[in-house]
């Protein structure tokens, strides 16, 4: 069978991890995503000083109200102040994005350097992974939530397990084609031990592709949460997150949009930011964009 | 002038448009004829590839520019044509066949309508007598049962029937010039025979000129009418065959023809019999299953019951084709692959079915040198790193490791500081010199060699063969050496062993295999190394009767 | 080909069964009585009674685990917690709008995405190749509620072109259907667009870097030949699998799609199961999502022996 080099296996990891021949951001916009990227990480992290109300202040007389002093973007359903809140929820956005890709990335590196090396794990490891890509993710992180009661931590649980499969294939290919490279073979030949090879020879290699993917994945992260909010199966509803301010917003779309704009345009932004740097990292680590550099 | 089917004058191609841009070719002015043969020859990035892109007009658009100079193909200048009417003199008047054929052909067509396409371009014949043009051209180029590999895919087709169907489209619609890029380089010599002999007769019946860039001196020697040398990019002489052969005027050129290894084996070292066995392998055999579907079990064997014996301080050569399963034999013995059965002895331990952990005490006996330069070495780690691990792995303290990578520098002629530097900053020589010291460091009995200078340019090539040659003299090593050529093995081997389809065909003294041989394929082999009538480093055409043999047999293996 | 066929339909059983392990123990490794996390804090022990019945909680795990198999293997997917209607039939009833979304998401991502992705890596470099990536990275970056709603305000309440939400059977006159389609269907199939259009785009520059193009140039082949004739069949592989792969995206943009539209379609129904923590029925959808994933990549594994020739059984 000469299917092997065309499996959607090989491919899978590009579906998240972008083409291999890859698109390059100009320089500019990548310098603007990382001026995004840091204003909206800089106003989430000082949120409790910039922002102008508090976020959970029910004010019953202030419902749905426009701009005014004090009130830059207007008020909620419940008279909180919208900008207080899109600040505050960007500190769960940004904490689930960045806890799900270190999690995920770190869980999949172990069980891929596994599955790629040690035949007899490969095949058993694959189907369970093959399996749980099988499952929409949406699907199966709703289900994880709405069983398991809406916390931080189980909707990181629900965010991370499907993303785990996709490291793991990662890592495998990685691994699997690390290990054919003559410099492996040599490190064979010359007695070092399979810790060793690896530690010094295999695992250096999936670093680059895996920083790129945890940039994805916490891009990722970030929307499924805030779809698993706005289905009404994510974290407690009083906690601000983008998610929940736009599904609270959804009964009065039609009175006032803005509601649903304004978290949207910051959520989409925050994600445009990663992935753009996710996109860039990926050109700076590629190592066939390296070579040329010198000269093969 | 009558015949001048292309005149290059003072062509400068640079990278990008820019006033100072670096130039990749400077001032190349070359002509052929009609029915002539021109070898551009020359080693790697010496722009000969660039020559005959040029030419076609398929340089890579805004990257490589052509910035000055002319080129005429049949009287009309190139250089300024349109998209449109150079497409119109491609393959009409003009037409390239490429180095590899495994790439070169759409693996989603068939061949046959791959050639057709040609026709559809560029004649408005309609589909019964374009068929019949084919089928005519195919056969011409002698494939066999023509009509079934037209309706094949190329993936069914093998190198050689691959590359006859890249010339049958070449030549289809009888163009004026062919450029025939490295068009042998891929192939085994066998192969590389028949389709040079091919090339050399369709452009007689049809009077052709034929551009033929090729870095093998051999396949000059059997091609050529006139030879153009080329180096960074500036033509170093121009002359006919002979002239080039025998009283080439350059330095370059001259280097160039010594550093060709002559088929002619060196002089045999005394063969000492008291020196002890390091290596010996008895009936090695491995064998693949592939499954095919419903649990169908095909077996295959890639090397079968090979027997062979390696002394202290004298090198053995394996010889094949590929596919001959020297290659596996190698990567058996250094218990990179399992073996099927058989034994190998290292030392006169029995090393064929040691668990990984037994076997890691006697790993440092034997050690192998790769064939790609670029893959052997870690990238991340540095030179120093990559020689110290293996006498770190033994248990020598990583000081004293790191000390004796230095003295191994030296020993493989490289500077001290290259110590802390990268692959990366090395050559394609210079990587293969550290792979040497990677393996030395290990004080092995056996170096394995497998394809080791196979890769590299011919001057290079000379260099590493000299420096594996003062290593064995000066610390005793055995070496394993595997080679598909001929030239290198008569000059490195003491013995040799040629193989075939898994099998061991002839062994014997390098010096008796390579000038008398027995059986019927070695004789084949050496009859079909290039060039074998020319003693290229002492510019003058061998004595008769060395190399050739007697018989001169149809060689239709299987291309 | 009959070979290869039972092959991958009997490498499709395991994946099967660990999506089916996997739904079955979400249950029952969830820390607390299961029963109790269904019915919800108000419910009186003989409610708890009856949902422990239904579900055979009282059974050994392995005992449970094969008799829920047993009886899914038989279509029975048991019944809803809340209406006490067939899971089967629930969803039978309500599958029309999904599917007529969800197949014209496929239908349009497929025909804008692929000519896009083709011309991206035709122009690469130049400013066509970058608006045409800049969209795809947006498409990846916006989610499809952002979209949905920013749809509905330009188009259904700015210029009142068309309805703001809702659906209608395409028995009862194309118009209302299109009408009422076109939205969700711009809505989902930004994220597909966005994603084939990258993988035709890298694949496309893959394949025409290689020796075969040079070849067909070499030929005096005009560029569309090149394009469509060499390059394209060549690089479909990829896209194709993308697509397949994708289909989990597009499972997932419906339920979304379907609740910023008021679709009464099987996304709408697999949410409110989850907020009524209606078990059978998400588990019914798990299952059958996951199964239709299986099916539509063992279909395009089928398909890549049709593109490649050189794919054998």
């Amino acid at each position: 069978m000469a299917i092997d080099t065309i499996e959607p296996s090989s491919i899978s990891a590009g579906a998240a991890s972008g083409p291999r021949v890859s698109f390059r951001p100009s320089s500019a916009i990548i310098t603007i995503a990382a001026i995004c990227l840091i204003v909206v990480v800089a106003s989430a992290i000082f949120a409790g000083v910039l922002a102008p109300q508090d976020p959970q202040k029910l004010a019953p007389a202030m419902r749905l109200k426009p701009g005014m002093p004090g009130f830059p973007l207007g008020t909620d359903a419940y008279g909180r102040d919208l900008l207080s809140r899109i600040l505050h929820g960007g500190r769960i956005s940004l904490m689930i994005g960045v806890g799900a890709a270190i999690v995920s990335v770190t869980i999949g590196l172990t069980i891929g350097l596994v599955s790629g090396f040690f035949r007899w794990a490969d095949a058993i490891i694959m189907r369970i992974m093959d399996g749980l890509m099988a499952i929409p993710s949406i699907l199966l992180a709703i289900a994880v939530v709405s069983l398991s009661g809406a916390s931080l931590k189980t909707v990181l649980i629900a965010i991370i397990i499907p993303e785990i499969p996709r490291v793991v294939r990662l890592v495998r290919s990685v691994v699997l084609s690390a290990r054919e490279e003559p410099y492996v073979e040599a490190a064979i030949a010359i007695g070092s031990s399979l810790p060793k090879i690896l530690w010094r020879h295999l695992m250096p290699n999936t670093f680059a592709p895996l920083i790129v993917q945890g940039t994805y994945i916490c891009a990722s992260a970030i929307l499924t949460e805030a779809i698993l909010s706005f289905l009404g199966a994510g974290i407690n509803p009083e906690t601000p997150t983008w998610g929940n301010i736009m599904a609270e917003g959804r009964a009065f779309f039609q009175i006032k949009p803005s509601l649903i704009f304004w978290p949207g345009v910051v959520l989409s932004i925050a994600i445009l930011s990663i992935n753009l740097i996710g996109d860039a990292t990926r050109d700076a680590l590629d190592p066939r964009m390296k070579q040329r550099g010198t000269g093969k | 002038m009558i015949g001048k089917v292309v005149e290059i004058n003072n062509l400068v191609v640079s990278v990008g448009t820019q006033p100072d841009a670096s130039k990749i070719l400077d001032n190349v002015s070359l002509q052929v004829s009609e029915g002539e043969t021109l070898c551009l020859v020359g080693e790697s990035g010496s722009g000969k590839s660039v020559t005959s892109l040029t030419i076609m007009g398929l340089l890579p658009k805004k990257i490589l520019v052509p910035t000055h100079g002319s080129v005429r193909l049949a009287g009309e200048e190139i250089l300024t044509a349109t998209d449109r009417h150079l497409r119109s003199l491609r393959a009409t008047t003009m037409a390239m066949i490429f180095q590899e054929p495994m790439t070169a052909l759409n693996p989603v067509v068939p061949v046959g309508k791959q050639i057709d396409e040609v026709l559809r371009t560029h004649t408005s014949l309609d589909a019964r007598s374009r068929r019949k043009r084919i089928l005519e051209m195919m056969e011409q180029v002698r494939l066999p049962d023509v009509e079934r590999i037209f309706a094949s895919y190329p993936h069914r087709l093998s190198g050689g029937q691959r590359q006859r169907i890249m010339i049958a489209m070449a030549l289809v619609l009888e163009p004026k010039l062919l450029i025939a890029d490295e068009p042998t380089t891929a192939l085994d010599v066998t192969t590389q025979k028949q389709i040079l002999s091919l090339i050399r007769d369709l452009q007689k019946d049809h009077g052709t000129a034929v551009l033929f860039i090729t870095h093998d001196m051999g396949v000059v020697a059997e091609i050529a009418d006139r030879v153009a040398v080329m180096r960074y990019g500036h033509v170093v002489e121009t002359g006919s065959l002979d002239a080039i052969l025998r009283t080439p005027t350059q330095d370059y050129t001259r280097n160039l023809l010594s550093a060709v290894p002559s088929l002619v084996p060196r002089a045999a070292r005394p063969a000492t019999a008291s020196a002890p066995v390091v290596l010996d392998t008895s009936e090695l055999t491995k064998v693949y299953r592939e499954r095919s579907m419903l649990g169908k079990v095909r077996e295959v064997a890639a090397a079968q019951d090979v027997t062979l014996t390696l002394h202290k301080g004298r090198t053995l050569g394996i010889v094949g084709e590929s596919g001959s399963g020297k290659s596996t034999v190698a990567r058996c013995i250094l218990r990179l692959i399992d073996p099927t059965s058989g034994g190998i002895r290292l030392i006169g331990r029995e090393i064929s079915f040691l668990s990984r952990n037994l076997l890691r005490p006697h790993r440092k006996h034997i050690q192998i040198i790769f064939q790609d330069p670029y893959r052997s070495l870690n990238p991340r780690l540095t030179v120093g790193e990559t020689i110290a691990e293996g006498p770190v792995n033994y248990g020598m303290p990583k000081a004293d490791a790191l000390k004796r990578a230095r003295e191994l520098l030296e020993l493989v002629d490289l500077p001290p500081d290259a110590i802390t530097r990268y692959p990366h900053q090395f050559s394609g020589g210079q990587r293969q010199r550290i792979a040497i010291a990677r393996a030395l460091a290990m004080d092995p009995d056996v170096l394995v060699a497998d394809e080791a200078v196979s890769a590299l340019d011919v001057s290079v090539q000379a260099q590493v063969l000299q420096l594996l040659d003062d290593i064995q003299t000066r610390l005793g090593i055995a070496l394993l050496f595997i080679t598909h050529d001929l030239r290198v093995a008569a000059q490195i081997c003491d013995d040799v062993i040629v193989m075939q389809h898994g099998r061991i065909v002839e062994q014997g003294p390098a010096g008796d295999i390579l000038t008398s041989p027995k059986q019927a394929y070695t004789q084949q082999l050496l009859e079909a190394a290039p060039g074998r009538g020319w003693d290229f480093a002492n510019f003058r055409p061998l004595a008769t009767g060395m190399a050739a043999p007697a018989k001169t047999r149809d060689i239709a293996l299987n291309s | 080909m009959l070979g290869y066929l039972i092959r991958r339909i009997l490498a499709a059983i395991p994946v099967m069964g660990v999506v089916a392990l996997v739904v079955f123990l979400l249950l029952r490794l969830t820390p607390g009585d299961p029963a109790a996390i269904i019915a919800g804090d108000l419910a009186t022990p003989e409610q708890l009674e009856r949902i422990r019945t239904s579900l055979g909680l009282n059974e050994p795990l392995h005992t449970q685990f094969f008799t829920w198999i047993w009886r899914i293997l038989q279509g029975d997917f048991g019944v809803s917690l809340i209406s006490q209607v067939s899971v089967i039939k629930m969803i039978g009833q309500r599958i029309e709008p999904t599917i007529s979304i969800a197949l014209s998401t496929i239908t349009v991502a497929i025909l804008i995405a692929v000519p896009l992705g083709v011309i991206a890596a035709w122009k690469h470099g130049t400013w066509i190749d970058r608006v045409v990536m800049s969209l795809s990275v947006l498409g990846f970056s916006v989610p499809v509620f952002v979209v949905g709603y920013v749809l509905i305000q330009i188009f259904a309440i700015e210029f009142r072109w068309l309805p703001v939400q809702g659906f209608r059977s395409i028995t009862g006159g194309f118009g209302p259907f299109f009408e009422r389609a076109i939205l969700p269907t711009m809505a989902l199939s930004f994220i597909y667009i966005a994603l084939i259009a990258r993988i035709t785009r890298a694949s496309m520059l893959e394949v025409l870097g290689e020796d075969y193009v040079r070849t067909a140039r070499a030929k005096g082949i005009g560029e569309a030949g090149v394009l469509m004739r060499h390059a394209l069949r060549n690089a479909a592989v990829p896209v194709i699998t993308v697509i397949g792969t994708g289909f989990a995206l597009l499972i997932s943009g419906v339920v979304v799609t379907e609740s910023v539209f008021n679709i009464p379609g099987i996304g709408r129904l697999t949410v409110d199961a989850v907020l009524a923590r209606d078990y059978p029925v998400i588990q019914a959808m798990i299952l059958l999502t996951s199964g239709l994933y299986v099916t539509v990549n063992l279909v395009i594994d089928l398909a890549y022996t049709l593109l490649d020739p050189r794919i054998r059984y």
